[in-house]
């Protein structure tokens, strides 16, 4: 069933929350990519063999080398008071530290288990930046499946890194959101044809990093699910900047224009600096779309991208919108998308598993965005699925990935044409 | 509290959810908060499951805390009931909700559900994965198997087998064909494809087969207790093993005469002339306790291997693998901690290392070729070929997956004999098996000082040195620097290099 375009908006969309089984991820899966942004920090989970078992199975492989996280895994001596589990951590602390003394920065990240039986992570982390004066800086934040999910562990994290960053009263641009250094790098360079070199990215790559804010600085994100990050930079001064996420030629071109409009980049400069990569995206999408153009598709929540998504794909790829789930739904954020969707979707937040995996099978969509958990059990049962955990850790943002964008969906369409031998799992 | 970078096992939950997976008509209720339902894609995944594993997750959060857990599980248990109608309902909770104690036992008993409710206790502090399959197919059995009359033939249950396990699908088979051969009837696998039904008719087997101690020994001693079947104690992972597992149920079933010739071409391979360049070779092995003893076995006996080093990370099996190491005057190493054997592997320098994925890192860090003998399981481990480990076939394909991440035969003497070919760098690595070559590490100490000793290389030793296999070459490097800081020697000379390696001539 088509949408009805004539019907644009989702504002004032009821939305659907039913309140089940979610099947999502805990914010501890952000530190697979958020160790690799982050160069010299260490993220240690305090949690328990699940957090471990988690960490190592979520990402689908398992990365060579020592990676810069690991779990402070509680045992039953913890537990019982038998043994001081701040004296314990600090001594795991010690113990690590002395083994990696390339570590500036390490953040001790909260799980369920150490929620549930309140240790004070933050008075910890206060104590051993102190012990570690200098050397180490000591944050901590909550990555656990009772607080957050999935890629609210980056937004926890940016909250923690934002509230320790010192004061200025310098004029200048702060964009949020952790991207793959080849689409950061793309960012700068159109920023800096717009005229704006004074750009802080956060989280910063390395502790030494100049990084200040202040009631000067804007801030735009570039990814959704920063609304903790986002209300933190309010907190200390700094000014928003509303604007769809920088997804297709048509989201990118909103979003730069966004900052072009608060910095007072005339309109030619910005045309000049985007014209070409404009084009070449809008051209790029075109030929993906062709297989896009017409097909439904049907989002479980998951990143919280999928509002953004949705809008890429049915503004400019030409797709059948069914329902949109999502984890949250922070308006503030993605308020300038949902302006752009269709008015005749099912908006959903939050999950009761088994009642969408029902819908999803009635609506038979062309396409369904899921978890890991869900991609081959649909799949057995006749749908093209796409794994979700794909678009968090690919280049997807601004023009030059627009078109890789679209192909990431276009591709298990093209692949079930492709093959000939059926598919009896 | 313990630092850990990888675990080797999951937490106890994860071992349930395999029993429940491996079986039919059973479903899990799990007290867990939302981000354990990652456990989902493990099967999903690795195991490349067409179905979701039968778990329903309470998934409760912050905000639940305060107010009612117990009823958010309740709840959770009669949807799960009414949704999927299974024939039994295990329930039990995750490490967070251990903390809030909430009694899933308890509570799903109250609901009077028309089905066996089993109550699991897993320990998620204290114990692990290969414990809580064992444990959880314990309780499925204790509860529902009781005597019934044995089966006319003679017949055996397999017991072990689960969801996730490494080579379990194939194993099944290979044994169901052997045990075929020797005229016994398989009665019920389990936990793998077995129903409540069928464990209710375990009985009917003259003696079980435990395939894997790590997740069905509690299931067959009790067995062995409450209906006196007997059970088998050799895995038949291995030639030697699979004629002494084949003898073992003949004394069983009381017929002394069975065939023993196990009809597997790894004898003849391992006596063919190629294989000779395998004698020796220094292996170190490690995994979970049944394979890496299983493996221990076939090196030495059956392929002609210098078993260096010997362990596993199950503390559950630590005595017999002690013991068996000891046999081959080794000291076992009994951890968990991936650093640790990573630091004992880079120790010992040994040519092949036998191992997990795990060990298939460290492998590839050190420039080590590595087979894989055992779980953790990465989507590697369910190929979609036919590739069992125990009975005939088992030996077959362990024979071909040992050998072939080595450089073979006549390849190893050219490589030594021309070193320094343009075209011919040992940096390549073994020519035929590009897949499963290790990448090759070229970290070499060019200076001429040794990275930690004051013990200065000379020119002529240096290159001599690299001209000497980059699979030996760090172990002649290290030996040669022990042997002339044990003398006093502050530089080293082809001289040097020489007497070294005939001082430390095996």
């Amino acid at each position: 069933m088509p949408n009805d375009l004539s019907q644009i908006g989702c504002t004032n969309t009821p939305v659907l929350k039913q309140r089940g089984q979610h099947e999502v991820f805990c914010g501890l899966t952000s530190i697979i990519w958020l160790h690799r942004k982050m160069h010299d920090a260490f993220f240690l989970v305090v949690g328990s063999r699940t957090c471990a078992h988690l960490l190592q199975s979520a990402a689908g492989v398992m990365i060579f080398a020592e990676p810069r996280f690991a779990t402070a895994i509680l045992e039953e001596t913890d537990l019982a008071g038998m043994a001081d589990a701040h004296a314990e951590l600090e001594r795991t602390v010690a113990e690590l530290l002395s083994r990696r003394p390339d570590i500036k920065r390490l953040f001790l990240v909260g799980s369920c288990p150490s929620e549930v039986i309140k240790i004070d992570l933050a008075t910890m982390a206060k104590k051993l930046s102190e012990k570690y004066d200098n050397r180490v800086n000591v944050v901590n934040f909550s990555g656990s499946g009772i607080e957050t999910t999935f890629t609210q562990g980056e937004d926890a994290c940016l909250e923690a890194v934002i509230r320790d960053l010192p004061q200025t009263d310098q004029t200048q641009l702060a964009v949020l959101g952790a991207l793959p250094d080849v689409v950061q790098d793309q960012m700068l360079r159109l920023l800096s044809d717009m005229g704006l070199e004074n750009v802080l990215v956060l989280p910063h790559a390395r502790a030494d990093t100049p990084a200040a804010v202040g009631p000067n600085t804007h801030f735009i994100c570039a990814q959704p699910f920063l609304g903790a990050a986002h209300d933190e930079m309010v907190r200390r001064g700094a000014k928003p900047i509303a604007a769809p996420f920088p997804f297709g030629a048509q989201g990118t071109t909103a979003w730069l224009a966004a900052i072009a409009k608060r910095f007072g980049v005339d309109d030619a400069t910005l045309q000049a600096a985007i014209a070409a990569p404009k084009a070449r995206a809008e051209q790029a999408i075109a030929t993906v779309a062709k297989t896009l153009v017409g097909r439904s598709i049907f989002f479980f929540p998951d990143s919280q991208l999928e509002i953004p998504l949705a809008r890429f794909l049915s503004q400019e790829c030409g797709m059948h919108l069914t329902e949109v789930g999502t984890p949250y739904i922070h308006r503030a954020l993605v308020g300038p998308d949902l302006d752009a969707l269709p008015s005749d979707i099912i908006l959903s937040e939050g999950q009761d598993v088994d009642k969408q995996l029902d819908r999803v099978l009635d609506c038979n969509p062309d396409l369904t965005v899921c978890g890991l958990g869900l991609a081959n059990p649909l799949e057995a049962q006749g749908l093209r699925t796409k794994w979700a955990i794909e678009l968090v850790f690919s280049p997807i943002h601004f023009y030059e990935q627009a078109a890789d964008l679209a192909g990431l969906f276009a591709r298990p369409l093209l692949r079930a044409d492709l093959l000939k031998v059926g598919k009896v799992a | 509290m313990k630092l850990s970078i990888w675990t080797y096992e999951g937490p106890p939950h994860v071992g349930a959810i395999r029993v429940a997976t491996g079986m039919q008509k059973v479903h899990l209720v799990l007290h867990a908060p939302q981000g354990d339902t990652y456990a989902d894609l493990l099967f999903t995944m690795i195991e490349r499951r067409n179905h979701r594993p039968p778990v329903t997750y309470t998934t409760f959060q912050a905000r639940d805390l305060g107010s009612d857990t117990a009823t958010l599980f309740k709840s959770a248990c009669l949807e799960a009931y009414e949704r999927f109608k299974p024939d039994l309902l295990l329930v039990g909770a995750s490490c967070t909700a251990e903390l809030i104690q909430d009694d899933p036992g308890g509570l799903a008993e109250a609901l009077g559900l028309p089905i066996p409710v089993v109550a699991l206790e897993l320990p998620s502090y204290q114990r692990k994965e290969n414990f809580g399959a064992d444990e959880t197919f314990f309780q499925i059995v204790k509860h529902v198997a009781k005597p019934v009359e044995r089966s006319e033939n003679i017949s055996c249950n397999l017991i072990g087998p689960t969801a996730l396990g490494f080579r379990h699908r194939d194993d099944i088979l290979e044994l169901t064909k052997l045990l075929d051969d020797l005229g016994v009837d398989v009665n019920v696998c389990a936990p793998m494809g077995a129903t409540p039904a069928d464990i209710a008719d375990l009985g009917r087997a003259h003696f079980n087969v435990l395939m894997y101690p790590e997740t069905g020994e509690m299931a067959c001693r009790y067995l062995e207790r409450a209906l006196g079947q007997p059970y088998t104690k050799t895995v038949p992972i291995g030639v030697g093993a699979t004629a002494d597992f084949i003898a073992e149920v003949g004394q069983i079933i009381g017929k002394q005469d069975l065939a023993s010739t196990v009809r597997s071409r790894l004898p003849w391979y391992s006596a063919s002339v190629d294989s000779t360049y395998l004698t020796g070779k220094r292996v170190f092995i490690f995994g979970d306790g049944t394979h890496a003893m299983t493996a221990a076995r076939i090196a030495r006996d059956e392929i002609g291997f210098d078993v260096v080093g010997l362990g596993c990370f199950n503390r559950e099996m630590a005595r017999p693998v002690r013991t068996m190491a000891k046999s081959m005057g080794l000291d076992a190493l009994i951890s968990d901690d991936y650093l640790e054997v990573e630091r004992a592997i880079a120790d010992l320098a040994p040519e092949l290392i036998l191992g997990t994925q795990m060990e298939r890192h460290i492998g590839k860090r050190l420039g080590i070729p590595c087979a894989v003998i055992s779980a953790p399981v990465h989507v590697q481990d369910f190929p979609a070929r036919y590739s069992p480990q125990m009975g005939p076939e088992g030996a077959n394909v362990i024979f071909d997956t040992w050998v072939h991440p080595l450089v073979m035969g006549l390849e190893e003497h050219l490589l030594t004999m021309f070193r320094d070919d343009f075209e011919f760098s040992d940096s390549a690595g073994p020519s035929h098996h590009a897949a499963h070559a290790p990448a090759q590490q070229r970290a070499e100490v060019e200076t001429g000082q040794s990275a930690d000793t004051n013990i200065i290389w000379l020119k002529d030793a240096e290159s001599e040195l690299r001209k000497i296999p980059f699979f030996v070459r760090g172990k002649a490097r290290r030996n040669t620097e022990k042997y002339a800081a044990d003398r006093g020697v502050a530089e080293i000379s082809i001289d040097t290099l020489y007497e070294a390696k005939a001082h430390y001539a095996r």
